[in-house]
Parts: structure tokens; sequence; C-alpha cells
């Protein structure tokens, strides 16, 4: 089947997609967006967290065909431009969030809805929104400190 | 050359990192390559990572990433069954679907049918004629579809003579010839340590206190599968991709049973989503190696969570006898202890795994008398092997409650009875080896008391309580807890193993500005061994842009990212590269100045008596240069095979960690409110990261202690999925308190002690004894469930 999905701002058509692919198959393997991560596809994990019409999702749990004519960010779009990163993806690099890496973009995109719901959040209202993610790296405590510093971060510039 | 290559969806894309890698054939789009890592930050500094914005972007090149144009997609074909004879085999109906490109059986194994780390070799590529555990392969499939590949799976006839599956170790242990899961017997290792004389000591003994333990089987659930791509290369040989712990290991395995000389293969490590020990033994690389010499194509294979947990060997379970005596004030006498290791199947780690249990089965304590006859098995279970803190880490559950009875018959504190018998540097451990640099774990554990409590649970808001949002508790039933954990871990390699790691480092400039290019192949698992390399090409060379190449087999072995060993040794790679590196260009600058008593300070050449003579840039003009080398510990001994004496480890570590609970008394669920630790890692490196390796190790540890265990029935795995094998949230893991002492070690590099492990260690008993000391319950076995304590 083809599929039109709305990514990261630009239409992307795809075709001879089978029925039973799922937006984050479509996205890494047929979009070239592997960024979204496959770390237990089964909506366990939250590593291939995305916005799908301004609402974080496993895209691991959308079939593709669900995506046709939505609006998708990954975490490939949060960035302002080529050469930038977003408040969220700095402080993780900044704060030592980041081991592997391999749960990071779900962790990025997850902390940035919360953000931008709540721009202070509490520790216990980060630990909430974070819960659907898993890392087993690095314990979590950096994961806390770069939401904080993004969240300082964005208070200054605001 | 290179193709142009393109994404499925017809949209070029570029190759993340910049400089593409150079191979021989054809390279993979999102492939790894050359990370800048310019800007400030040497050996004591916490510069980001430099491949941090890459991870962060979502540009990073994990080996799930990789692609291609025209790569099939591998499957494995895993048995049912843990054990059975394979009577019948068909590969037509598979054959016949449209989309299939090959399937592959043992028959097609291009050359040597067995593998296995550690020179053991006992593991067939595909099964032959009989599988030992459940999830063994059988057979391969390339296809055009993952899923086709998937359905294809289906289509293989295999017919099965199903066996009554062997999966009591301590009944193989007491009948070894008859219940072989090997052909070599049923044991696979029998590691005994004898110290003094136990049985008169117990007569003296004035407490004796004994126990039984129980470690369940932990998974490494790192996020990233097992996952890499296989390209056949021009010359008849194979480009492989893959995340992996230890390439020049793998190729020792891949080569001979693919038929090709190691030098045909040219490995390059995919980003790797974490290892912990899981990534050391070989899961899809000799099979996609397999289908893409048979098909003349490149073969991706990734397995899913279900596959992963049958793709790789666990944490060892252990069944542990322990029985100690002491004085009636607290000193140990003696201690009598059996450990027993199921290492499932293949050899795999087990020999190491019982070396280590063994040599470290009673821990940072002086024991006068010491009996200890650890075993590894063969059992039917799944295969066993490395992860991190191996065998030390089922020991310490124990000696650490055994430390607890000992303070408990004794009216000890358990920080007192610890301090009383702790090793210090001169001490000896149970194998007879001196500790011959700092052990300071009396004043480890008198700082680790110096940290302040927590205060007590907020119960207004029920969050902070047993069972979170839940809500199964407003507060009554809630107990607190406090407990200690103490553990030592081997750094490096032990038992006479030289794992040695290389570097190589070039210094030349570019650009204007002087650059140093590190290249190994040490794996980078996300410990941050790349931003330390970096760190140390800065201060030894002290330049501002380092280069990191992508590890590759195209430089010497840098050996295995694991046993908390390649700031070590991969570290100490480095620096004597550079070391090498400065030493040329000094001999340079003294041949242009006439001056001998040169150093390099900064970026500049000075001379002692003349001063600043010239900037590197200057001093090295058009030159390269470019030196490699290898770099050793020192050496180490074989345990003796009867007494277990000798001085068998490289270094050691300690950690100590304390730990406050809430348990729900009345429903057995158990908050952790804080942990605290400290450990001495001789000289912070990277204090940011050293952190995280803390941070991270105490949690696994606290994931052992609660949650995560791969429940076995008759040799079948029930729980392989995150929705089942539990591993701890945000919500799980406590605020920690750290306490990073720095006593150097002579010996190492910058006087490190290799830090990843030892967390590892001491924070599950620390939980455990908390919750003892909320319930009283004895609490013999981990993971500890809510009907062990309510029961």
């Amino acid at each position: 089947m083809r599929v039109n999905v709305i990514v990261n701002g630009a239409t992307r058509t795809v075709d001879d997609v089978w029925e039973g692919e799922s937006l984050l198959y479509v996205l890494r393997e047929r979009m070239g967006l592997p960024g979204s991560k496959n770390a237990c596809e089964q909506g366990e994990c939250g590593s291939c967290t995305v916005y799908l019409d301004g609402v974080p999702v496993c895209s691991c749990l959308v079939a593709a065909g669900q995506a046709e004519g939505r609006d998708v960010r990954t975490v490939e779009g949060l960035a302002p431009d080529r050469d930038g990163l977003d408040p969220v993806q700095r402080a993780f690099l900044e704060a030592g969030a980041v081991q592997c890496g391999f749960c990071t973009p779900g962790l990025i995109v997850q902390s940035h809805d919360l953000l931008e719901r709540v721009p202070e959040p509490s520790d216990a209202e980060i630990r909430e929104a974070l819960a659907g993610n898993l890392c087993r790296c690095t314990g979590y405590e950096k994961i806390l400190d770069a939401v904080r510093l993004a969240a300082r971060r964005k208070a200054g510039a605001e | 050359m290179a193709t142009p290559v393109r994404t499925p969806g017809g949209t070029p894309v570029r190759t993340p990192g910049g400089t593409p890698v150079r191979t021989p054939g054809r390279t993979p789009v999102r492939s790894p390559g050359h990370v800048a890592a310019h800007g400030h930050g040497g050996v004591g500094d916490s510069p980001p990572r430099p491949d941090g914005t890459l991870k962060v972007a979502g540009e990073f090149a994990y080996a799930s990433d990789l692609w291609i144009d025209g790569m099939l997609w591998g499957a494995t074909l895993r048995s049912p069954h843990p054990r059975a004879r394979i009577v019948a085999l068909d590969v037509g109906p598979a054959l016949a679907l449209p989309g299939v490109r090959a399937v592959l059986t043992h028959e097609d194994v291009p050359g040597s049918r067995f593998f296995g780390i550690d020179g053991t070799g006992d593991q067939p590529v595909l099964a032959i004629d009989q599988v030992r555990h459940e999830g063994e392969p059988i057979a391969l499939v390339a296809a055009d579809h993952p899923e086709t590949a998937r359905r294809a799976l289906k289509r293989i006839a295999v017919g099965f003579e199903v066996l009554e599956p062997i999966t009591d170790a301590r009944a193989v242990i007491a009948d070894p010839e008859g219940l072989r899961v090997q052909p070599l017997g049923g044991i696979t290792r029998y590691q005994p340590v004898r110290v003094g004389d136990v049985d008169a000591a117990r007569a003296r003994a004035e407490v004796v206190v004994s126990g039984d333990f129980e470690v369940g089987i932990q998974d490494q659930a790192f996020l990233g599968p097992e996952s890499g791509l296989a390209m056949p290369s021009e010359d008849g040989g194979l480009d492989l991709y893959v995340s992996t712990q230890w390439m020049h290991n793998d190729l020792k395995q891949i080569a001979p049973c693919l038929g090709l000389a190691e030098d045909e293969i040219h490995m390059t490590l995919a980003g790797v989503g974490g290892a912990f020990g899981g990534r050391e033994d070989l899961s899809m690389q000799i099979h996609a190696g397999m289908l893409a010499l048979h098909t003349g194509r490149p073969v991706k294979m990734s397995y899913n969570r279900h596959e992963s947990f049958f793709g790789h060997v666990h944490r060892h379970p252990a069944s542990m006898r322990y029985e100690y005596g002491a004085t009636a004030d607290g000193g140990l006498v003696y201690a009598d202890v059996e450990i027993v290791l199921d290492g499932g199947a293949y050899t795999s780690s087990t020999l190491n795994v019982t070396g280590n249990a063994a040599s470290l089965g009673v821990g940072p304590y002086e024991i006068p008398n010491i009996r200890i006859d650890a075993y590894g098995v063969y059992t039917n279970n799944p295969p066993c092997g490395a992860m991190r803190g191996f065998g030390a880490v089922q020991a310490c559950f124990a000696y650490e409650a055994m430390m607890d009875k000992v303070a408990a018959a004794c009216g000890l504190s358990p920080l007192e009875v610890r301090r009383r018998n702790a090793v210090s540097q001169g001490s000896r451990l149970a194998t007879g080896q001196v500790i011959d640099a700092p052990a300071p774990l009396a004043e480890m554990l008198t700082r680790l008391e110096a940290i302040p409590m927590p205060p007590a649970a907020d119960a207004s808001d029920l969050r902070n309580l047993p069972g979170g949002v839940s809500q199964t508790t407003h507060g009554e039933g809630v107990v607190r807890g406090v407990g200690y954990g103490v553990g030592i871990k081997n750094i490096c390699f032990s038992e006479g193993f030289d794992d040695l790691s290389t570097a190589r480092v070039r210094l030349e400039v570019i650009g204007g500005e002087a650059t140093a290019l590190v290249h190994t192949a040490a794996a980078e698992v996300g410990q941050g061994l790349v931003t330390l390399e970096a760190q140390i090409a800065r201060t030894e060379l002290g330049v501002r842009r380092v280069t990191l190449a992508p590890a590759d087999t195209t430089v010497g072995d840098a050996g295995s990212s694991s046993a908390s060993r390649q700031s070590y040794m991969t570290g100490g790679a480095v620096k004597t590269a550079c070391e090498a590196v400065r030493g040329v260009l000094l001999e340079r600058a003294a041949a242009r100045f006439g001056h001998h008593d040169l150093t390099l300070v900064g970026g500049t050449v000075v001379s002692r008596e003349a001063g600043e003579l010239a900037s590197l840039e200057e001093v090295l003009g058009d030159a390269v240069i470019e030196e490699t080398r290898e770099y050793h510990h020192r050496p180490t001994q074989k345990m003796d095979p009867a007494t277990g004496q000798g001085n068998s480890h490289t270094q050691l570590a300690l950690c100590v960690h304390r730990a406050v609970v809430d348990v729900d008394t009345e429903l057995g669920l158990v908050k952790v409110v804080e942990m605290a630790a400290v450990q001495d890692v001789g000289k912070i490196l990277n204090r940011l990261s050293l952190e995280g390796q803390i941070h991270g190790g105490s949690a696994q540890g606290l994931g052992l202690a609660l949650m995560e265990e791969i429940v076995v029935s008759g040799g079948v795995v029930r729980n392989p999925s995150f929705t089942d094998y539990l591993i701890p949230t945000i919500l799980d893991m406590p605020p920690m308190r750290l306490d990073i002492l720095e006593n150097p070690d002579p010996a190492a590099p910058y006087g490190l002690r290799g830090a990843g492990e030892p967390p590892t260690l001491s924070s599950t008993p620390a939980i455990v004894a908390a919750i003892r000391d909320a319930t009283g319950r004895a609490l013999g076995r981990v993971p500890v469930r809510p009907e062990h304590i309510v029961a």
C-alpha cells in the first residue's frame, strides 16, 4: 500500500508498504529516519517514542496505515536547524544522561513533551512522565539532571 | 568504490559522523564514521561525549540502523525444546516461498561447525542432530523483507524427538557422568579453595551461622538488539558490521566457521546499544556471514526483544551454601562454602565465572581458614556466561548476608562486623594473593556511615510510598529498613590471561591546528571510552583537536569491553602510544633547536634552560607522526586446581553501598528510598562518566535485588519480554549519594582502578539487607518477591 505521512514538517510518500508494518518500521527502514529506536517493539521501553499529531506515542505500536495523512515528529525533527540542538537534546548531552544512547531519542521526545506541558516539573512529575522509558545504562540520575537543566534553560530563555 | 546509496524511500541519506569509513567494498549508509572530539578536557575533566551529539540527534549509527541498497534480511529458526533429537529437517517449503533467497542448516556451514569463546569451541553454529537448550539456532533464512523471513521460518519442517531436559545443577554434581549435557561430562569447572584447617577451626568457633542462598538468572537487557550487517567483499572475503564487545575475539571464532582466513574478514564496530557482558559471545555474526556468502548479497540481521532473550547468554543462576564461624566478638574464624553455578548447555564464560566465584567467594574479609568448593555445570537450562560482575555478584549476595548473620549473632552492628574483618593493603585474599594496592575498606565503611540519612517519607504524596500511584497503602504497614553491602571485584582478565590492548595514534597539522587521530579496536558500548581516549590524547599531546577513528580490525586487538578493563587497558594503550608520539616529536624539536631538555607543556615545546621554543604546529610542519603501541597488564597466575592458591588477579576494586527502603509489610511491596555508595577508583578520569557507571551499576544491582529474573520451568523460559522481565524504571531507582575516593594504584595508568562493575555487586545485598532489617525475614533468594515478604 501507499502511505503518506507528514514527517518533521515535510510530506513523505512511501510505496509498497506491507500492511503489517509499524510506523516505526516505515520511519526506520523506508524513510531513512532510524533515530527512533527498536529496543522492544512491543510498547514497553519507549525508545521509539515520536509525536503523532502532537501526542507522544510508541511508534512500534502504531500501524503504518494509521499514520496516513497525520503529522509525525521524530527526534530528528526536534532541532531548530541542521546543526543545532533542542535545549532538551543539549541538556542530555551536557548532563551525562547519554551512555549507550539507545534509549535517548525516546527519552528526549518524552522529556520534550513534558516540558511543553509542564515547564517547571517537580522530580515526582519528571519520574512519572518518564516512567514508560527504560534506560539500562544510567540509573536515571543524570536523566533527571538533564530534564532539570533543560527546564532551567528554557525558563531562562523565555 | 562506494556506490551511491539510497534509502528505500528514495531519499539520499548522509553517512553520520562525516568521513565515510574506508572498507574494501561498499560502505553501508548509517555506518560508523570518524568522530570529532574537538575542544577542551583532559584527564580528570568531564568533557561531553564525542559521540553524544549524534546520539541526542538520533543520528548515531547503531547496528540495527545499518542499511545498504539491495540488502536481504536474515532470520533464525530456534528450538522450542530445551532438549531434543532432530529426526527430520525439511527446508523445501521455506525455500519455495516467494522472496526467500536462502535457507541454510548446519550442512551449509562452510568451515568448522563449532565455535565458542575462551577457546572452548563446543557450540554448534547451527544445531547438529540435537538441541541442548530452548532457543538453540537450527536454521537460517535470508529474504527480501523481514516478515517474509519470519514466515519462511514457520515453513521449515523440523521433526523433534523430545527428551527430558536436565535442569537440576545439584543433581548434575551428584551424577556428572549420568547427567551429561556435554560429551565432556556434566561439570564445566570445579575449583576448590583451601586455606588453613576448617575442621579444626570449627571446633574453636564460639559462634556458628549458616545460610542457603539462591540467585536467579539475570538478563543484561541491553536495549540495542543483537544486530549487524554482513557484506561479501569484492575479493571473496566479508565486511562485517556488528555490535560486539571484542571484535578480535569474534574474528577468531567467525573466520574458521566461514572457511575464511582472519584477514579475509574486515570487521567494523557498529554502534552498540549497551552490552553488560551479553555481547561477549557471538550472536548473529557467523549466521549473517553464512547468508551473505551464500547469496552474494549484503544480509542484515536484527533480533527482536523476544529473540534477544534467547540470542545471548545470561548471568549464571547460583545455589550457595555458606557456614561461618566467628569468635564471640565477631572475628571470623572460618568459612565453609559451596557455590553451584548453572552454566546451561554450553561453556561460554563458565570457566572464568567459576574462577571468580571461587577466588572472591568470601569477599574482602580476612578469614584464616577457608574451604570453598565452586562448581560450574552444564544443564539444558538457558546458556549463561558474562554479565557485569560475573561470578563475584552471586557470591557477594551470599557473603554479605553471612556478615549480617555474624553481626546479629555477636550483637554487633553490620558496619562494625565488616570493619572488624575488613581487608586492607597487605591483606591476603582467599587465594593467598596479597592486596598490594590501597584497599581502604574500613575507611570506606566509616565514610558511608557519615553520609546523612534520608528523611522519613512524606506520606501525603502517595508517589513516595511503596506501590506508588497504585495507591495500595496510605502509609499503614510501611516499615523503614537500612542495609549495607560490600563488594570486591577483579579488574581486567585473571588467571594468566594476557588481555592486551593496542592503540594507534597519529599526530599531524590539519587546517593549521595540530590534530591527534586515535584508532583502536576497543568497543565503545556506552561506558564513555571514546571520551576518555580523547581526554588522554589531549593530556599527553597538548592538542585540542582529537579525532576518533571507527573501531575496526585494521588495528590490533584491544581486548574485550569487559571486566571493567578498558580504561586500564585501552586507556593504557592510548597513553603509551601518545607518549611514543610525543617522544618522536621532542626528538624532532631537539634536532631543530639543539636543546635536549625538552618537554611538551600544553601545546608548546619547552626547554628547561631556554624556555618556550615552539608550538606543536611549528615543530610538526608537514610531518606526520604515527605510533602504534600494545599495552599489557602485569602477568597473573592460574589458580591452583587443588587449593585455589595463586596471584590470579590483576587489580581489585571495592565498592560499598547503603540502602534505605520502605517496605509495605502487608503487601510485600518495596520502595528503595535512597542508595549511598562509596567507591575507591584510584583516580577520577571523568567524574561525569564515572558517576554514570556507579549509578547504572547500582541500578542493575537493584534490579537483581527486587525484580529481574528469567523464570525457567523445565528448561523453558517463561518471560522473554519486557512485559514480563522487568528492569528498573525511573520510578524504581532512588536518588543516590556518592562519595568517590582516589587512592591510586601505582601499577595502573594514572593510578586508576576499574569502576564499572563493583557497584553492581554491593547494591544488591545492601537492598536485601535493608528489607531484612524492615521485615525480619531471612530472604535467602534474589530477586526478592512480594510473597517472600508476606508469606
